[in-house]
């Protein structure tokens, strides 16, 4: 190993944790710690029980909880049905085109996350292009909007994660020997059968990859709920940024952002043991 | 996959999935198209919404908003110092999980996977507890230690990715051939693992340019980029925004494609992998 050359042993020992002290200390201090204040600050309760905040969060916001677990889950769906398709034509059949197509995939990361929401806001306008060609092939009523609709937040939620699904899935596909495809279709696997034997099974470490990469940060967005949506598409993120930032009723905040967190984890592990892997990198 | 012996039905298959793909696509960039569009708008009201007619106004003076300019300015200085802090720091874990078997690395690379597990939301709340709890004002310094805690993890792990299966018997052969530590450094481990350090780098200032949700729980009265464009919402939405969200895009492309054509010429076929025969 290296690093015997230079010093001995006595000195490999301790390199490695040397190495690493700056930047784990970072996260322990900046990571670590904050999430033992946040519980202790939701069990923090000035009178009453300790545990009043999370009673609060559960009878007061527990609609929120749920649409924002439905939401992001619609969300995972959709970017999986929309992404799979595309990482696989990267993959399997972009050729030359592979570098410029992946790129296109990475585009939106170079222009700010909420300015993208805005540019959404201006595509779903009431009187904007969108609504008028749905009216146009009535499939919109007259009076109808998509500004302010279910659809619309669950779209805009789709479309920011949609790069963290396709990339690994395109990472995993990649990976894929290609001997193995053709052995299947040279035992007379139809190529419909070749992947759903072959390719499928060995690109489901990308899929929860994705899956988690999306629903993760789509459970905890409040922007497409805020600017593509009306109150009644409010998410669970806007309740905790309001009661930390606005409210300041810091019990209750941190109690949301508990059983928040807590949820997540359930969902990670649950989803983990469906899908058999334990690969989370 | 060859083409051979396909019917015409499967090959209309892969047709409908290519199609089907080039729409996925033009989901995907069709609000970008919006973006750069709209920056050649010329709003009847305070909000750039609605399309009225076409206009340099905006290109000709995209600094015309002081608060704007402040908040771009606020934003490239925390991600210039929260990327090279956080380029540092991640690349010595990446070096120490790569290079040496030591007892503790699986929790190491376990709290570096925790951060991106994380919901944004509980990133910043939980930040803002602490630094209530310490009574520390939150603002322009708060922001850089947020936006470093995030970046730690994404510079590891990208660099590790990039550098695992380096064949390092090369700084052996350096020293053997009476090379200073310092020197093998400098001459051949630097330039191994620089690629991959650029990229980290790269994406860690982009990570924070962008970010919002953990800012916003962590700055104060600070405004960056970011915070300016949601407080837009109420106020006024100028095109400036556009323009400056279209510079933002050109210059990556542009660092990209610099970065992409340097490593293609500094490094022809990934060394360090395989040495060239002799």
């Amino acid at each position: 190993m290296a690093g015997t050359a230079a010093g001995g042993a006595r000195q490999s020992r301790a390199a490695p944790y040397l190495l690493i002290a700056p930047g784990v200390l970072w996260l322990a201090v900046f990571y670590v710690v904050p999430i033992v204040s946040l519980a202790q600050t939701s069990v923090g309760v000035a009178d009453g029980p300790w545990w009043d905040g999370y009673q609060r969060a559960l009878t007061g916001y527990g609609s929120h909880f749920f649409r924002s677990l439905r939401y992001a889950f619609a969300a995972t769906l959709l970017a999986l049905v929309l992404g799979y398709p595309l990482a696989y034509v990267i993959a399997f059949r972009a050729g030359r085109l592979k570098t410029l197509l992946l790129g296109l995939v990475i585009l939106p990361f170079f222009t700010t996350f909420l300015v993208r929401t805005f540019a959404w806001k201006t595509i779903l306008n009431d009187g904007g292009p969108a609504v008028r060609m749905l009216q146009q092939l009535h499939l919109l009523a007259p009076d109808g909007r998509l500004l302010d609709t279910t659809i619309a937040v669950i779209g805009g939620l789709t479309y920011n994660f949609l790069p963290f699904m396709v990339l690994p899935i395109y990472v995993s596909l990649e990976k894929i020997d290609r001997r193995l495809v053709e052995a299947a279709q040279d035992l007379y696997s139809t190529p419909r059968g070749a992947f759903r034997k072959v390719v499928l099974p060995l690109s489901l470490p990308g899929v929860f990859a994705g899956s988690l990469l999306t629903f993760i940060p789509a459970a905890g967005d409040f922007i497409n709920a805020e600017l593509l949506g009306s109150p009644n598409q409010q998410m669970i993120g806007t309740v905790i940024q309001n009661q930390f930032l606005e409210v300041r009723d810091y019990p209750l905040a941190a109690a949301l952002s508990f059983v928040m967190m807590l949820l997540i984890t359930l969902g990670v592990l649950a989803y983990a043991r469906l899908l058999g892997t334990e690969e989370l990198a | 996959m060859p083409d051979r012996g396909r019917t015409f039905g499967q090959r209309l298959g892969t047709w409908v999935v290519d199609g089907y793909a080039a729409l996925v696509l033009v989901y995907l960039l069709l609000p970008i198209l919006v973006i750069v569009l709209y920056s050649f708008n010329k709003p009847a009201g305070r909000f750039n919404f609605v399309w009225k007619s076409f206009s340099l106004d905006a290109w000709r003076n995209p600094l015309r908003y002081d608060a704007l300019v402040e908040a771009m300015k606020l934003s490239l200085s925390v991600a210039a110092i929260s990327t090279l802090v956080a380029a540092l720091f991640g690349t010595l874990i990446a070096l120490a999980l790569t290079r040496y078997r030591f007892r503790g690395s699986a929790p190491v690379g376990l709290l570096l996977v925790l951060p991106l597990t994380t919901p944004e939301v509980v990133l910043g709340s939980s930040l803002l507890t602490l630094f209530l709890d310490l009574n520390v004002r939150t603002g322009f310094a708060t922001i850089v230690i947020a936006h470093i805690m995030f970046s730690v993890s994404y510079v590891a792990l990208t660099v590790r990715a990039r550098i695992r299966g380096f064949d390092w018997t090369l700084e052996e052969a350096a020293m053997d051939l009476g090379a200073t530590p310092l020197r093998v450094f400098r001459k051949v481990t630097l330039p191994l693992i620089l690629p991959g350090i650029v990229a980290a780098g790269m994406l860690s200032f982009a990570l924070s340019l962008d970010d919002f949700i953990i800012t916003l729980f962590n700055a104060g009265s600070s405004v960056t980029y970011p915070l300016y464009v949601y407080g837009a919402r109420r106020a006024a939405f100028p095109p400036q925004i556009n323009v400056l969200a279209t510079a933002i895009l050109l210059l990556s492309l542009f660092a990209l494609t610099a970065t992409h054509l340097w490593q293609h010429r500094t490094l022809p076929q990934q060394p360090g992998r395989k040495l060239p025969p002799a």
